[in-house]
């Protein structure tokens, strides 16, 4: 006789079992630790504006946030201004740092205005305006926080990804990367240009602040390619913010 | 060992060394490639593996009975997508520093072939705890290579270990590199592990002739 779990009807019940226990299973999960994993982005957020403001507590070469505890606090303390760029329209918005670029990206492309969110933070007597931006690597997202003075000359800049390749790619967010951008004109001439990502760069120890490069990583073309592909869409559309500031 | 009796301490120790599932059985080359770029991703990756083959194959094993056999391995493939969606999540909600490191690897888990092999070929046909104890070792037994290659290429790739400059500063010219020494940077791509898993093998069959397979 046919053993009994080898019968037809027996295998369609059982997929059909296994689907259930294993879709509710990852339903409960999923839903259940929803709200501690947004509260961890959250958190995130506000660390990566700070890290790009140099508030951080990084050692000799590695990179670290401040800890989850003490973000929020420091967060207050020294993010002044939150503000949502509409257009002409320039709105404060204490929330505004919870907004998804993503969607914002996506918005525009349907035609919608697009909502560029900006954080004025202030350390030491100095001003920083810091923008988040969004592209795309080589496989997955990418995405930064950049942090400018009023002449957008990088200050600071904090990068991370979704799912760049270890060890080459996902080198973007290792110190060695990140603090080459420091102190970068995204201007030359008066004219927006941003910050290429170069290989066969003339400069690696990056002395030459001026010349809108930075040193790319070995191996990671398309990841660097996409780092400064997003630095010339994205903070471009900051530039008009940043002339009316200069004018008034 | 004594809390184990000989034949379950083979079942750990075997997947070691002569029956090691990259350089003996060759699966999970994929992986192996992917991520053995630097030292802690491999390190990273072989902790993720151990978990969940462990795991893994003790539902299997436990299963085993009820399972149809022809749908045997698309429900292989859903205890082992389960079982990464759920680590994966609970990181994210607990541990969310770690859960970033581990991102990237999640996919790579589930089509690691080591962890479907086992199922199939021993969870299958097994008791859980013996299954348990077969998932670890064939999980430590390509964490093995896994952190071997991922030493040298790291460390000839980017002259690092673990993120520490052990050779000296590339760009400030230090240490071995004031004497001219340059890094290589074809151990930073892929195609360098297959060739770095192959001199492990060559290594491993030359001192045992037993393996070699004519």
């Amino acid at each position: 006789m046919e053993k009994r779990t080898e019968k037809n009807s027996y295998t369609i019940l059982f997929a059909i079992g296994m689907v259930i226990v294993v879709g509710s299973l990852l339903a409960f999960a999923a839903s259940a630790l929803k709200p501690n994993i947004d509260e961890n982005k959250r958190l995130e957020k506000q660390q990566n504006i700070l890290y790009a403001m140099g508030i951080n507590e990084n050692d000799e070469s590695s990179a670290n946030f401040v800890s989850t505890e003490d973000a929020p606090q420091l967060f207050d303390q020294y993010i002044k201004k939150q503000l949502i760029i509409e257009g002409d329209k320039v709105t404060e918005d204490n929330q505004a740092y919870l907004i998804d670029v993503k969607k914002e990206q996506a918005n525009a492309k349907a035609g919608l205005e697009r909502r560029l969110p900006l954080f004025i933070g202030e350390r030491e007597g100095k001003t920083y305006y810091i923008a988040p931006i969004y592209g795309k690597g080589l496989w997955d997202a990418i995405w930064a926080y950049i942090a400018m003075d009023k002449d957008m000359v990088i200050q600071g800049a904090y990068f991370d990804h979704k799912g760049e390749t270890p060890g080459l790619g996902a080198n973007i967010k290792e110190r060695f990367f990140m603090d080459d951008f420091i102190g970068e004109h995204l201007k030359s001439n008066g004219e927006f240009k941003g910050v290429d990502v170069a290989k066969g760069n003339a400069d690696p120890k990056n002395e030459n602040k001026t010349d809108n490069e930075v040193d790319a990583i070995a191996g990671a073309t398309i990841t660097g390619n996409g780092v400064s592909a997003m630095i010339k869409s994205d903070l471009k559309l900051y530039v008009p913010y940043f002339e009316n500031l200069k004018n008034n | 060992m004594a809390l184990l009796s000989k034949k379950d301490s083979k079942l750990i120790l075997d997947p070691l060394t002569d029956n090691n599932p990259i350089t003996i059985q060759v699966l999970g080359i994929c992986s192996a490639l992917a991520i053995t770029a630097e030292l802690k991703a491999s390190i990273v990756m072989a902790i993720s593996v151990l978990f969940v083959l462990g795991l893994g194959n003790v539902v299997i094993s436990l299963m085993r009975n009820i399972i149809p056999s022809k749908i045997r391995i698309i429900v292989q493939l859903v205890v082992v997508a389960t079982l990464v969606i759920i680590v994966d999540q609970v990181l994210k909600a607990f541990a969310y520093e770690l859960s970033k490191t581990l991102s990237v690897f999640v996919g790579l888990i589930i089509t690691n072939c080591i962890i479907m092999g086992r199922f199939e070929a021993f969870a299958l046909g097994n008791g859980p705890w013996r299954s348990f104890l077969d998932g670890v070792g064939n999980a430590a037994g390509y964490g093995i290579i896994l952190v071997i290659v991922g030493f040298f290429r790291e460390l000839f790739g980017s002259g690092t270990l673990l993120g520490f400059k052990v050779l000296g500063d590339p760009i400030e010219k230090t240490g071995i590199y004031a004497i001219g020494y340059e890094n290589n940077g074809f151990m930073l791509l892929s195609p360098m592990a297959l060739i770095v898993v192959g001199i492990i093998i060559w290594v491993q069959r030359s001192r045992n002739k037993a393996l070699i397979e004519d």
